[in-house]
């Protein structure tokens, strides 16, 4: 008996969409200026879906933020820009070399951009007065999330105190908030790494090309396929090599890996996402692997 | 849904919550390799020769250095047969609210025990905390049952005292179920212990994975708070005018009779739409748009409703609350009140009673609510809520007591007096 072999009952899906969709509404109303936190990858693009569909048949009263370390793929930034025009949504970048041109932040010597993201998004949320902050989030990916609230408060320096967050009752949030705080809002919590997979087969979402397999020239550092780009290519040892592989998360370039894969469609995807005995930040986020607390402390300086 | 079962869990500090909670992870292999090798990592770091379960579950920095659970933590598993959403609530009593928290959402409530101390302080307010919430089943887990050499009569004995304890809360005999189980060991957590022979009755999981959920009611009547009005204004929808909300109760159909409220104002339903297209009828939960036939002024914060029972709205409203907040509560204390999707002014204007939930007892009048306790009050409100009784219908019997300064969530509140027990008065303060 596995767990992974349980059906995902399309009743549990049609669940967490309505409770992502009341979510949703629940920020329009009570809020003046939220916005959606939208990478291109598979979690956002989900929570993109479900915002279109909350408000239906008006459009999406929010705008888009990305923060962009320029450690992107190709694939996934063209698929960002023509998912907001298709949609007429109104995407804010900020630039995270903006940062490092005028020296509001330094290039870490490993060349990683993923920590770099906290200060632009920060930033940009005092400077566009963003009060509610949308991300993709979900409590299986990491036990800090576990802890972490639907509706989650940030003091007026952007960060997450544990021991500050507010009882979360019933299907009451409670949005309130002083000047200069903001609260982010996590509307796939309670979703799982196989429910978004499944729920992408369900309702025919379109995804990058870069989750299914492809062939790719990757080499091998701290057991993960990394891929050349603007971060950078092999180290001297490492050897490039031509596999089939798939990406089961989308970030930096400089610390998102590869996996070996054959799954070309969502069906095969979820069949391999059910037999994996890896978690998917375990198997594919080297920022994740740097100590037992990595992501509570980025989460506390203001992280996503 | 009867796929899906949300569960919470409490228990005293030290009872072994956390590990029980691990194990339950690791033996239906929702751990995987990578988590699992960070616990062994971590274990031996800290010395000890098999891998600490606990350490799965304890996601914060400052709950693994102490050992204890702070915050609660939500868990997914699943088996052939089920879903799980578990809500792991920390046993400190200055956490109580986290347990609060848990319970507010949860279908079965499994409290542990030390088999060595046996029902607790910590056990009994729990136990009411859940019953009070409504929680419609409990377990009792007897653990550590390994370090009384598995000894069945002084398992008997916890047993039929949280029985008794729990009959008193109102719960019936087929609704509790105690279970000895060893977190650490693994004994009747997944698997069936051969040390516990004189045990017939199914092991945790079995349990999760076979009691019965109470289904939505289908005949309570229909509610939907309005949380956003939909205007397109867009070429193709010049005039389409929408009241977004997720059915909290009862069943609407197209063509129902409905009722505004506070305004009393009567219309009936054009279309129940949604972005797949309109549906025939939505049940409770359904997230959807509604379309009325008149033209009536309705914003965010109405509840539209079944015509034939509908609330009658009020502003003054007996509840009962748990305190949440370090500042006890006084009467006259102003605060906000959010009940479905509105938030209006309020006032607590008189503390009833203090439950004893140790004795099951009230204190009449007290001078103050402190955190973690509950008591009956009643509450003035600046505008009228069309407000049920929270034993009837949990969804719109609900609403949070906010401080209306800096935003903080300081008490859950429930309509009436769902839990009659608590109810009598047996003592006054002086």
């Amino acid at each position: 008996m596995t767990a992974s072999t349980a059906p995902i009952a399309t009743e549990k899906l049609t669940a967490l969409e309505a409770e992502g969709i009341h979510i949703f509404r629940e920020v329009a109303g009570e809020f003046d200026r939220p916005v959606i936190l939208f990478s291109g990858g598979k979690d956002s693009t989900v929570l993109l879906h479900l915002a279109i569909k909350a408000f239906w048949p008006a459009p999406v009263p929010f705008s888009l933020l990305h923060v962009d370390t320029g450690h992107n793929f190709d694939e996934v930034i063209e698929f960002r820009d023509g998912l907001v025009e298709k949609h007429g949504l109104r995407l804010v970048v900020a630039h995270v070399q903006d940062w490092i041109d005028d020296g509001r932040l330094a290039e870490r010597p490993d060349g990683t951009r993923n920590p770099l993201q906290t200060t632009p998004l920060l930033d940009t949320i005092t400077e566009q007065k963003f009060d509610a902050v949308f991300g993709g989030g979900r409590r299986d990916e990491e036990r800090a999330r576990a802890k972490e609230r639907v509706f989650s408060l940030r003091n007026s320096f952007g960060q997450w105190e544990p021991r500050r967050q507010r009882p979360e009752l019933w299907n009451l949030y409670n949005g309130r908030h002083r000047p200069g705080e903001h609260v982010r809002v996590f509307p796939l919590s309670n979703w799982t790494e196989l429910d978004v997979w499944s729920y992408i087969e369900r309702e025919n979402i379109e995804l990058p090309s870069i989750y299914y397999a492809h062939e790719r020239d990757v080499f091998q550092r701290d057991g993960m396929w990394l891929t050349s780009g603007p971060w950078g290519g092999p180290r001297e040892g490492e050897t490039v090599e031509r596999r089939v592989v798939r990406y089961r998360t989308v970030g930096d370039g400089s610390c998102t890996g590869a996996v070996d894969s054959t799954a070309a469609d969502v069906r095969t995807v979820i069949a391999e996402v059910q037999a994996s005995r890896l978690t998917e930040r375990g198997a594919t986020r080297a920022d994740d692997r740097l100590s037992e607390a990595a992501m509570e402390d980025r989460k506390r300086e203001g992280y996503f | 849904m009867s796929d899906l079962l949300r569960l919470a869990t409490a228990g005293s500090v030290d009872d072994g919550k956390s590990t029980l909670v691990g194990r339950l992870l690791y033996d239906t292999k929702s751990v995987l390799a990578d988590q699992l090798d960070a616990v062994e990592r971590a274990s031996v770091d800290r010395g000890l020769s098999t891998p600490d379960l606990s350490l799965l579950v304890d996601g914060l920095r400052s709950e693994r250095e102490q050992g204890i659970t702070i915050d609660v933590a939500y868990r997914y598993f699943a088996t052939p047969q089920r879903t799980f959403v578990l809500a792991d609530t920390p046993g400190h009593v200055q956490y109580t609210r986290n347990t609060v928290t848990g319970a507010s959402t949860a279908q079965l409530g499994v409290l542990l025990v030390d088999a060595r101390k046996g029902v607790v302080e910590q056990t009994r307010r729990h136990a009411a905390v859940l019953a009070l919430l409504g929680v419609p089943r409990l377990v009792l887990a007897v653990n550590k049952i390994d370090l009384v050499d598995y000894d069945e009569s002084t398992f008997a004995v916890i047993a039929k005292e949280f029985t008794t304890h729990a009959t008193e809360l109102g719960y019936a005999d087929g609704s509790v179920l105690s279970i000895p189980v060893s977190a650490l060991v693994g004994d009747n957590v997944a698997t069936r212990s051969a040390n516990t022979s004189w045990y017939s009755g199914p092991t945790l999981l079995e349990h999760l994975e076979t009691v019965p959920v109470a289904p939505e009611p289908a005949d309570a009547p229909f509610r939907l708070p309005v949380q956003y009005v939909i205007r397109p204004r867009t070429p193709e929808y010049p005039d389409y005018r929408g009241y977004a909300g997720q059915v909290s109760a009862g069943l609407v159909r197209e063509g129902d009779e409905v009722v505004v409220l506070p305004s009393g104002l009567r219309s009936t339903v054009a279309s129940i739409d949604t972005a797949d297209g309109p549906l025939p009828a939505a049940a409770g939960g359904r997230s959807v748009t509604l379309v009325l036939a008149d033209d009536l002024d309705i914003s965010r914060g109405d509840v539209i409703a079944a015509a034939e029972n509908a609330p009658e709205p009020v502003d003054e409203l007996e509840a009962t609350i748990c305190w949440l907040a370090e500042k006890p509560l006084t009467a006259g204390t102003k605060v906000l009140v959010k009940h479905g999707a509105k938030t209006v002014q309020a006032m607590v204007t008189d503390l009833d009673s203090r439950f004893e939930e140790q004795t099951l007892s009230s204190v009449e009048s007290p001078e103050q609510l402190q955190l973690n306790e509950i008591g009956r009050v009643r509450i003035r409100t600046s505008e009228r809520l069309p407000v049920d009784d929270y034993a009837v219908n949990a969804r719109t019997g609900s609403f949070l007591i906010i401080e209306p300064k800096d935003g903080d969530t300081l008490a859950a509140g429930m309509v009436g007096a769902p839990l009659p027990v608590l109810g009598e008065p047996t003592a006054t303060t002086s």
